[in-house]
């Protein structure tokens, strides 16, 4: 085992640090990207920060060359995402990179894959997911939005909901029902869409912190070409797979507040009886979350490890969101916690680190819902990692139309 | 022994329920948090004037209804169910819940007849913004009768006619420290933002502002752990009532929402989440009721009593509410959702008398000294 870097990861680490040094401000503690711009300003921002990195050949370092990106390794991957998190940068915005390019890698025609993967990788283009519905979570093959096929066109007729970014998307990838009448799975047809095209109307939700970053999606008539298909009719359900899959390979991001911010924050914190870190309640949660933090960070480089060998991650990828989203949380009640009286103050000019705890409270439980919900990954690990009997279905073998919903 | 509420108080709670059902349903309280102009919903507290409910605990001489702390318990755990967005906590179990315990004839004769009829709504300062107030640290001084400083977040601060303010007369220790009433007519404040806009808080700035003793100088650390502690019990029945309504929300949602052709509910992991959020609730509801016990009788070990009360209720209404969002998936994490109201809540009720941590702290030093007595 080495947990140092070879000669040529040393040399590609030093690039990294040395571009990023020069094209972006360092983070110091508890300092975060969105609070200092805004919302609003990041789409923008993001854009020309990909632009920046893809010149640089550091957007989309394991994607192919021919596709704009730079053919290396998971491994450089990972070392310039941990180089990439001592520095202040925006997040890159919507499913363009985690989620579509891997699918269109796989089932998109070469002439798609030129144009829209360095699209995606300079953003350019934004793209959005439009695979989740009202009756269709969890259960996501239990989707109703219809696709008729017309001549060479699509019709497609239905509700999205829960579209991250829906109203700053240029194109979103579809999940579709072209098959009622076929088995609950085997009746979808995937698609990618112009999100520009008529019949589609994008309403916004407003979530629990009162800002409104994912939509509802109504598609009516909307037509697309069947030349936008991706993988066969009927075999919807494999491809979204191939999309979901990525979805819970995690990127090593960790928003904030995470360990470093609550250690800096019992750093900083006088407390009934000196500084909050001195408190033996604070060190046995601060120890707690050290190793998950820790674990999490070291059980990816194994993946890595056995990615870089060949080996494809499997699903034991679960515990890193399944852990990472959880601590969040907890991390961000219990930092207010600390604050004690006062916890509850929103002023991102007076509360410590600019209120990062009490904004990620209202914030966090989506990491728990979102891509995945902790119960669905522990389902995953009991049934797919550790092999326990799969739980009943009752939605197997019958027409998708005959089965029971619910509100 | 006989460990349940009277059948009186049982009616109490059931009209309680059903009043409150009808004027405080989920849309008032939504009124409030979205209309920030709003600090709480007056009409409501007029009607829990008309009703009596400030005075429960007030003896009939002040014009109270002279009942017991058992009875303002009941009426706690509604209130927390409702989410009732008044300044209920802040004037019934602090503000006159301070002037039964310290104040003089004269105060009481002032105060007590108009916070009764709700006519009159105090509040109670402590805070001093972010961190852990203690006698030495307390930077709000009093000196010939005058408070200079600075208090927040203070519960119904913007709003309150008059406040019991925690300051410095003294040493900086806990014998340096004393309380005082104060006029809210002419001082300087601000509403403030908190986690829970359902109820209104403030940033009060003393400058000379003039102020009269409440109890003996230098015996405020003294009374502020009392009141604190009855504060507790209450407390503790407005977070049990919060954490009984997630729950609840949970189980009808948990039957209703279907994920793979069957109800969630049916799924174990929802079952035992569900299960967990129960016995939490009932255990808390059980410390709670001791608690209500041991304030009524002034039972010695009323201390042990409180603080078991609130850390179980701290405990069970900010899991409920977590987890209630949780079993909602994506619904839950929206704002058209009643779910993130009860999470907004748990947070800051169990804030508002000191966080979850410092009384685990305070419960198991108050169990040493009983048991060292
Ligand atoms: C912030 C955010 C952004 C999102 N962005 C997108 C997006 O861009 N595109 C998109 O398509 N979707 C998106 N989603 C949707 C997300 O994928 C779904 O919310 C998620 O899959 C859960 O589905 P649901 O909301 O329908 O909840 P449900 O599936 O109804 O789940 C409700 C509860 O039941 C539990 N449950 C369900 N099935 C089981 C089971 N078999 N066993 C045990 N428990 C179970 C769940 O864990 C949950 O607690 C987003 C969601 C959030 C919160």
């Amino acid at each position: 085992m080495d947990f140092t870097d070879t000669p040529e990861d040393a040399e590609f680490r030093a690039e990294v640090r040395g571009w990023l040094t020069a094209n972006a401000e360092e983070k110091k503690p508890g300092a975060i990207y969105k609070a200092k711009y805004g919302e609003a300003a990041l789409i923008p921002l993001s854009q020309e920060w990909q632009t920046k990195k893809f010149k640089a050949g550091f957007s989309g370092i394991t994607t192919p060359l021919e596709y704009g990106g730079r053919g290396g390794t998971q491994i450089q991957q990972a070392i310039y995402d941990q180089e990439e998190v001592n520095f202040l940068v925006p997040r890159h915005i919507g499913s363009g990179i985690p989620l579509v390019i891997p699918t269109l890698l796989v089932y998109a025609k070469e002439e798609d894959k030129k144009q829209f993967i360095p699209e995606i990788l300079r953003s350019d283009k934004l793209w959005c997911q439009l695979f989740s519905e009202p009756s269709a979570g969890s259960d996501l093959g239990g989707i109703r939005t219809r696709s008729e096929r017309d001549g060479d066109d699509w019709v497609i007729n239905g509700q999205k909901i829960w579209t991250s970014n829906a109203q700053h998307a240029d194109l979103a990838i579809l999940v579709t029902r072209s098959d009622p009448d076929a088995e609950k799975h085997k009746g979808l047809t995937y698609f990618y869409v112009d999100m520009k095209s008529p019949g589609i109307e994008v309403r916004p939700i407003k979530q629990i912190s009162g800002m409104a970053n994912f939509n509802e999606v109504f598609l009516t008539d909307v037509r697309i070409p069947d030349s936008q298909r991706l993988g066969e009719e009927g075999e919807g359900w494999r491809v979204a797979i191939t999309t979901l899959m990525n979805e819970r390979v995690s990127s090593g991001a960790r928003p904030a507040p995470d360990f470093e911010d609550i250690f800096g924050l019992a750093r900083d914190l006088e407390i009934e009886d000196g500084p909050a870190i001195a408190n033996a309640a604070v060190r046995e949660k601060l120890a707690h979350w050290y190793i998950q933090a820790r674990g999490v960070d070291l059980t990816r480089m194994r993946t890595l490890t056995a990615m870089s060998r060949g080996q494809t991650p499997g699903p034991e990828n679960s515990i890193s969101k399944l852990v990472s989203a959880f601590k969040r949380q907890e991390i961000a009640l219990f930092g207010m916690d600390l604050m004690d009286m006062g916890g509850g103050l929103m002023s991102r000019e007076t509360t410590p680190m600019r209120a990062v705890f009490q904004e990620a409270a209202l914030e966090a439980p989506s990491g728990r819902i979102a891509a995945g919900t902790d119960e669905i990954l522990r389902n995953i690990i009991g049934e797919r990692v550790l092999g326990l009997p799969r739980e009943v279905r009752v939605d197997k073998d019958k027409p998708f139309r005959d089965l029971p919903t619910g509100v | 022994m006989n460990f349940d509420f009277s059948d009186d108080q049982r009616m109490l709670r059931d009209q309680a329920q059903k009043f409150l059902t009808d004027q405080s349903p989920p849309r008032v309280v939504r009124d409030v948090l979205e209309d920030s102009a709003k600090a709480y919903d007056e009409k409501l507290w007029g009607e829990m004037a008309a009703l009596g409910w400030m005075g429960t605990a007030i003896p009939e001489e002040y014009g109270g209804a002279g009942l017991c702390p058992e009875d303002l318990c009941v009426l706690a755990e509604e209130l927390g169910r409702s989410l009732a967005p008044t300044p209920f906590s802040s004037s019934v179990y602090l503000a006159t819940e301070a002037l039964l315990l310290a104040g003089s004839e004269d105060q009481k004769q002032k105060y007590l007849p108009d916070l009764a009829m709700g006519e009159t709504i105090g509040c109670f300062a402590l805070a001093e913004g972010v961190g852990v107030p203690t006698p030495k640290n307390i930077s709000v001084t009093a000196s010939n009768g005058a408070l200079s400083g600075v208090k927040e977040p203070v519960a119904d601060g913007d709003v309150a006619n008059f406040v019991v303010v925690l300051a410095r007369s003294g040493a900086a220790d806990e014998r340096g420290m004393s309380l005082y009433l104060v006029d809210l007519d002419g001082v300087d404040r601000e509403s403030v933002e908190t986690i829970d806009p359902t109820r209104s808080h403030a940033r009060l700035t003393f400058n000379g502002t003039s102020a009269e003793l409440l109890g003996a100088e230098g015996e405020g650390w003294d009374l502020v752990q009392k009141i604190i502690d009855r504060a507790a019990v209450y407390f503790a029945f407005e977070q049990v009532g919060g954490a009984q309504a997630s729950l609840d929300m949970a189980v009808d949602y948990a039957k209703n929402r279907f994920a793979f052709g069957r109800p969630i509910g049916s799924y174990q992991a929802i079952k035992h989440k569900l299960a967990d959020m129960y016995i939490a609730t009932e255990l808390a509801r059980s410390n709670a009721y001791y608690g209500a016990w041991a304030i009524t009788t002034g039972a010695p070990d009323v201390s042990v009593a409180a603080a078991a009360a609130r850390v179980a209720a701290s405990e069970a209404f900010n899991h409920a509410a977590r987890e209630n969002i949780q079993t909602h998936g994506g619904m839950g994490f929206t704002w058209e959702f009643d779910c993130h109201m009860y999470y907004r809540r748990a947070k800051i009720l169990s804030l508002n008398l000191g966080g979850e941590r410092r009384w685990k702290d305070r419960l198991i030093s108050q169990l040493e000294a009983r048991n060292a007595a």
